[in-house]
């Protein structure tokens, strides 16, 4: 099976080509068709793939596969391969599972687009490059997929591009990402520059990781905080978060794919990966958890007052990619990888089935608009509450098993405050979530006649992948559980990837993971009720706010127009997002644009000033010595030749031409000469 | 050194021969048949050109297919040809853009057609010339020889200011030339003075470096005439005017082969020529490229002409090679090299697509267009490619030759890394700001009218398809398989590296112990008892060991498993001909003939 492996990205890409080349040409059908069957082609060979792993020894589940080298030069040498271990496999699983159920749902979602066929190619080239990601065997290969991914993502956000929104958005998701790829980028050379002068010349993680023993703490706390630069692009954390709501512009199921599923979640699958380095920086670590957390409560807090649906979502995965980090920024690698997966399972469910809603109401997304909708559309609302119940971390729903574990975590690793913020966090994602489930399905339609005339489920097509996700977002955190927990089936199918970083992240947390151990058994069980609690709290205060039979016994104060009269300022922070956005215009981009404009003032007014004020200089010279040529030079000789003239007009008087005058001139020089003589 | 074929002259001249006939065969009321024939002269030299990779021994570091005839004894002029792999790299993006200039006149240029093609024609000879001579003076010639037909086209074909921008050009950059003349003749001069032989001729002047005090004024002159042409902030501002004003095809000629002149000067003269000064410049120099490489991008940034804006992108691009060379390491030239070609590939393609779309609504101006991807889908295929291409994404060339140019700089001085990293984030700044401008939003073009779509643009037909296809091709060609290039530069490189060590050291010692090296007064210089090139031609010998050695290892183990182990067996498997001589032991090594 490892022989093709090859296969599995290669596949996507076939479609793309073919997509892409002669989509134009050929029917819908053929073109959805095609992209669906090279998906599924995919994820039959990475199931094969992951079966096999598991069938290996522990020791032996590691492998890595190179098929042609790359750049060959000097100290420098690169292949294209892969390594194949429980990670890898794992992700592979997700990106090719969820990816093909996505790609069978646009084939609904898509029908009537005029770009089908672009579409479907894009998606393709995407899946392609998201799996030369985490399957590549080295961090340039890594780095192909990163920026393969970023460009996808740029033509699938601007894929409206008429939109004027849409193509900005586009281009902001790009920029961004390049912002967090220059500390990506630094970090990589940093560690292969300090790797190189130790005669490490390979970029290949089995090589780095076998040689970290080379670096000091210092250079890897700065190369870890590097890498984690570009993730915070990539998996939108703060401060670089501000592309992945306006995302949103793109079509719902590449929101779900990309924007929720896969894309974003690479940030997380970059810092498992490394978790070897990571070990090795325990203060990058602590940067790690502390950004993840604070991301994941401040995007909560934003998701409470949104109003259209798939930026409640956009935030929400915000929020929720900020658990994995603090996940693994504690060393927590298997907790964050697990919460990876099921929040794919749910988030890409919920994000489906806004797709689904947005196409039964004709576009709208304004969740003000809606409301009552499960009476028209019940797979679909049975399904997106699956998902909310699992988000919002409620037994036995997979988000629970994958969230608790985090939170678990932390507190065990004696991390209390993050462990706080995220209960709180989890307490805001009920309470958000569930704002959404009862505005978007219950209570009275707010759409106009027209629309709600038109109210439909959603065809079979649609409704299949929503109900296979539900399932897999209900059962996926037992199922996986197993997986992930310690001392069961197949046990520790993830941890011989993360045993040089758990065991180190262990050390540094010496005597808190004793205490970890005391604490262990009925603690666990608390916690575990307590964050239960939160959420329920949260759906519960939800329920007072917006669903109609809860909403009689809620106080007077308690109505969302109240709470927002009564907390004006904060109510419009929330809403305006923070203001972040039109910080950043002020702060960073205008300075920018405008000192652009001064440097094009400079160039064409100082330096090219210059060397016209030469060329002019030199004019001006020429011009002068010209009048000087012809007044003074000139002069000089037209004056000689005047005086000349004059003088000659002077003495022309005596040729008189009378032979008189000559005779007596004669006489008198005559006279004189012997005059003279005689005298002398 | 091919049985006596005088390859390098006849490409060279090749040219010449055919822009005559156009100006004097040629009847020019028919012009497409002048098209046609432009076109197959420039696709024949192009095939000539292929020679070279053919024939090209990879394990050689030194000049190949040398020619070399006295010219003008008394003065130690000769007609001395060569190429190594530096050189036959840029012969060949020479050869491939000009036919891309044939093509991207064909409807472009409609008056006075004869002349037109001639000095297109015209200036490939002389850029060949350039990248081909080994002695400074026939350098020289070409140098200044190339200017007039470029002057020429800009000034006749160019757009409403081209005169203006033909004199600045021409004045700009022969300001800086005569500076390198009288570099030229004070390195002839003071080398005379010091070995007994006054000669132009490199294969000397290589070997035996002046005295550093006096490199460091040479350098300052070189640097001036070199540096104007890359161009080099703040010597640039011609460029953006050059490059608006002249038509398509002058364009891209000047991006891809006229602006690489500069920077091979640099490579190919003043470093191994003043190796002291080139080191003792190199932090300025990385400093220069930095600012022009940020600076160039922030003037972009601000750009409201499409051509004008990519014009103002070859300042940063050019930077980028120039902070390479300057790393003095064999990465960072790597990197500078690849990135000439890339920036050949990239900029000339992007300029050929600035002129398509001026060919058909006369409007550059970036506010006038949006949403083209509708009309034009194929056209916007191979723009983005372009962009990508230039703003250096993964799998195209600009990714490979921007990451050697980094590696390179790292190792000279880590803290440039982070000005050039800065300049790459800022070229995908502006140029996907420009594809977004243009491609994305609402359809919108020049001569659309009211009703925005109405008329809609007509996509590439199969000329322009072809000549778009053969730039993607060499796009990912490069990036996905970089080696083919790589291994056949790293030779060349490396000796150029080497003889910077080695010439620095030797000339430092010259001065010191004040002793001439006086060779043989009559001027009939003998490489063979020059140590330096024998101690050249032994690492040459090194390097050709290691080389034989690793092939005989490959070659056991084909013998074991039967899988080819490196492209020779591939090829041999594929070619079983009787191949006597299988590790070019025969072909001969760095010597120039006399």
């Amino acid at each position: 099976m490892i022989e093709l492996a090859w296969l599995i990205p290669m596949l996507p890409f076939t479609g793309a080509v073919i997509n892409g080349f002669f989509g134009s040409r050929m029917p819908k059908k053929t073109v959805g068709l095609i992209a669906c069957l090279v998906m599924a082609g995919a994820f039959i060979i990475s199931s094969s793939l992951f079966i096999k792993i598991l069938s290996l020894p522990v020791d032996q589940r590691s492998i890595e596969v190179t098929y042609f080298t790359w750049i060959a030069s000097g100290a420098f040498h690169l292949d294209i391969g892969f390594l194949i271990d429980p990670l890898s496999t794992l992700m592979i699983m997700v990106v090719t599972g969820v990816g093909l159920l996505i790609h069978i749902y646009s084939v609904g979602y898509m029908h009537e687009d005029k770009g089908f066929w672009r579409y479907f190619a894009y998606l393709n080239l995407f899946v392609f490059f998201m799996l030369m990601l985490v399957l590549g065997g080295n961090y340039l290969v890594m780095f192909l997929g990163w920026e393969g991914v970023g460009l996808c993502s740029f033509l699938l956000i601007g894929f409206w591009y008429e939109k004027k929104s849409a193509s900005d958005a586009g281009k902001k998701a790009f920029v961004v990402n390049r912002i967090g790829d220059f500390g990506f980028v630094l970090g990589l050379f940093l560690l292969f520059w300090t790797l190189s002068s130790h005669g490490v010349t390979s970029l290949d993680y089995k090589t780095v990781f076998a040689s970290l023993h080379h670096i000091d703490t210092a250079t890897i706390t700065v190369i870890t905080l590097l890498l984690f630069v570009g993730a915070t692009g990539k998996s939108a954390q703060l401060p670089l978060y501000v592309w992945l709501p306006d995302a949103m512009e793109g079509p719902t199921p590449v929101s779900a794919l990309i924007h929720a599923a896969t894309m974003v979640t690479a940030g997380v699958y970059m810092i498992a990966r490394n978790n070897a380095l990571y070990a090795m920086a325990p203060i990058s670590g602590e940067v790690v958890a502390v950004v993840g957390i604070c991301t994941a409560l401040f995007a909560a807090t934003i998701g409470l007052v949104q109003n259209d649906i798939k930026k409640v979502l956009a935030y929400s995965t915000v929020s929720q990619l900020g658990y994995m980090f603090a996940a693994v920024g504690l060393g927590a690698y298997t907790a964050g990888v697990f919460h990876l997966m099921t929040h794919a399972f749910f988030k890409g469910l919920m994000f489906l089935g806004s797709g689904s809603v947005i196409h039964a109401m004709g576009g709208e997304q304004d969740m003000r608009k809606m409301g009552g909708l499960h009476k028209h559309m019940k797979i679909t609302s049975v399904t997106f509450i699956i998902g909310a119940l699992a988000i919002a971390g409620m037994p036995p729903f997979s988000g629970f098993w994958s969230k608790d574990e985090i939170l678990w975590e932390a507190f065990e690793k004696g991390h209390t405050i993050i462990w706080a913020m995220g209960l709180l966090t989890a307490f805001l994602t009920a309470f958000y979530m569930f704002r959404q489930v009862f505005m978007t399905f219950t209570g009275e339609c707010r759409a106009d006649r027209h629309t709600q005339e038109h109210l439909h489920e959603s065809p079979k097509i649609m409704t299949v992948p929503l109900i296979i996700l539900a399932i897999l977002a209900a059962a996926g955190g037992i199922v996986g559980i197993s997986f992930f927990e310690e001392g069961t089936a197949a046990h520790h199918f993830l941890s011989p990837v993360f045993e040089q970083g758990g065991h180190a992240a262990a050390n540094v947390g010496g005597h808190v993971a004793q205490n970890g151990e005391a604490l262990h058994g009925g603690m666990e069980a608390i916690l575990m009720a307590v964050s239960v609690a939160a959420g329920l709290c949260g759906i519960f205060l939800a329920g007072l706010l917006y669903y109609a039979p809860l909403k009689k016994y809620a106080p007077s104060f308690w109505r969302p127009e109240v709470i927002a009269a009564a907390f004006k300022p904060v109510y419009a922070l929330l809403y305006n997002k923070y203001y972040v956005d039109e910080m950043y215009d002020h702060i960073i981009v205008n300075p920018i644009k405008r000192f652009c404009g001064w440097c094009l003032s400079f160039d064409l007014g100082i330096i090219d000033g210059i060397v016209n004020g030469a060329a002019w200089t030199t004019r001006l010279w020429a011009w002068l010595l010209h009048k000087f040529d012809i007044y003074i030079i000139d002069g000089v000789i037209n004056s000689a030749a005047t005086f000349t003239g004059y003088n000659s007009g002077f003495w022309r008087r005596l040729q008189t031409g009378r032979l008189q005058n000559y005779a007596l001139i004669f006489v008198i020089g005559l006279l004189i000469i012997v005059g003279s003589a005689l005298l002398g | 050194m091919t049985a006596g074929m005088p390859i390098l002259s006849i490409l060279i001249f090749f040219p010449v021969i055919g822009a005559l006939f156009i100006l004097f065969v040629m009847n020019k009321e028919r012009a497409e048949e002048i098209r046609w024939v432009a076109l197959i002269i420039s696709a024949v030299e192009f095939l000539i050109s292929l020679y070279l990779p053919f024939t090209f021994d990879r394990h050689n570091a030194g000049f190949q297919w040398v020619e070399k005839t006295v010219w003008i004894k008394r003065f130690g002029m000769n007609y001395y040809l060569g190429a190594d792999g530096v050189s036959m790299l840029l012969v060949l993006l020479t050869t491939f853009v000009t036919i891309v200039c044939v093509l991207a006149s064909w409807r472009d240029i409609s008056i006075k057609l004869k002349g037109y093609m001639s000095l297109l024609l015209l200036v490939e000879t002389c850029s060949l010339g350039i990248f081909l001579s080994l002695d400074l003076f026939l350098f020289y010639i070409f140098w200044e020889a190339v200017l007039i037909p470029m002057v020429f086209i800009i000034g006749i074909w160019g757009g409403m200011r081209r005169l203006y921008s033909a004199m600045k050009f021409f004045i700009f950059t022969f300001v800086g030339s005569l500076f390198m003349l009288l570099g030229i003749i004070a390195l002839y001069y003071y080398h005379g003075k010091m070995t007994g032989v006054y000669t132009f001729d490199t294969a000397i002047l290589f070997n035996n470096p002046i005295a550093p005090d006096m490199q460091f004024w040479i350098f300052i002159a070189f640097f001036l005439g070199f540096a104007v042409k890359v161009p080099l902030f703040p010597l640039h501002t011609w460029l953006p005017d050059a490059h608006t004003e002249a038509p398509t095809a002058g364009s891209i000629v000047l991006a891809a082969v006229l602006l690489k002149l500069g920077t091979y000067g640099f490579l190919r003269f003043s470093l191994p020529l003043l190796p002291n000064a080139s080191m003792s410049f190199a932090p300025l120099m990385m400093f220069i490229s930095s600012v022009a490489i940020i600076y160039g991008a922030l003037v972009t940034i601000a750009q409201k002409d499409m051509k004008k804006l990519v014009a103002y992108s070859s300042v940063s691009h050019m930077g980028f090679v120039m902070l390479g060379i300057f790393a003095l390491n064999l990465e960072g030239l790597k990197g500078s090299l690849l990135q000439m070609v890339n920036h050949g590939i990239s900029t000339g393609a992007l300029f050929l697509m600035v002129g398509m779309i001026y060919e058909r609504t006369h409007d550059r101006t970036i506010a006038s267009y949006g949403g083209l991807f509708k009309p034009v889908p194929v056209y916007g295929t191979f723009f983005l490619i372009t962009v990508l291409s230039s703003m250096g994404f993964p799998s195209t060339n600009g990714f490979i030759g921007e990451l050697f140019v980094l590696l390179g700089t790292y190792k000279a001085n880590w803290a440039y890394v982070i000005p050039a990293v800065i300049g790459v984030l800022l070229g995908a700044a502006y140029l996907l700001w420009l594809f977004q401008r243009v491609f994305l939003g609402e359809v919108l073009h020049p001569g659309a009218g009211a009703g925005a779509g109405r008329h809609p643009l007509k996509d590439l037909g199969l000329r322009e398809t072809l000549t778009a296809l053969s730039f993607a091709v060499l796009v990912f060609w490069i990036g996905i398989c970089p080696r083919s290039i790589l291994d056949v530069m790293e030779p060349s490189l490396n000796r150029i590296v080497r003889q910077v060590e080695r010439n620095s050291k030797k000339a430092a010692e010259n001065s010191a112990s004040a002793v001439a090296l006086v060779l043989s007064a009559e001027n009939s210089y003998n490489p063979q008892n020059d140590p330096d090139v024998e101690r050249g031609y032994q690492e040459h010998q090194e390097d050709y060991q290691k080389t034989k050695e690793r092939r005989e290892r490959d070659d056991d183990a084909q013998r074991q498993d039967g899988q080819p182990h490196n492209e020779e067996q591939w090829k041999r498997n594929q070619y079983p001909q009787g191949d006597n001589d299988p590790y070019g032991v025969k072909k001969s090594h760095d010597q120039p003939q006399n």
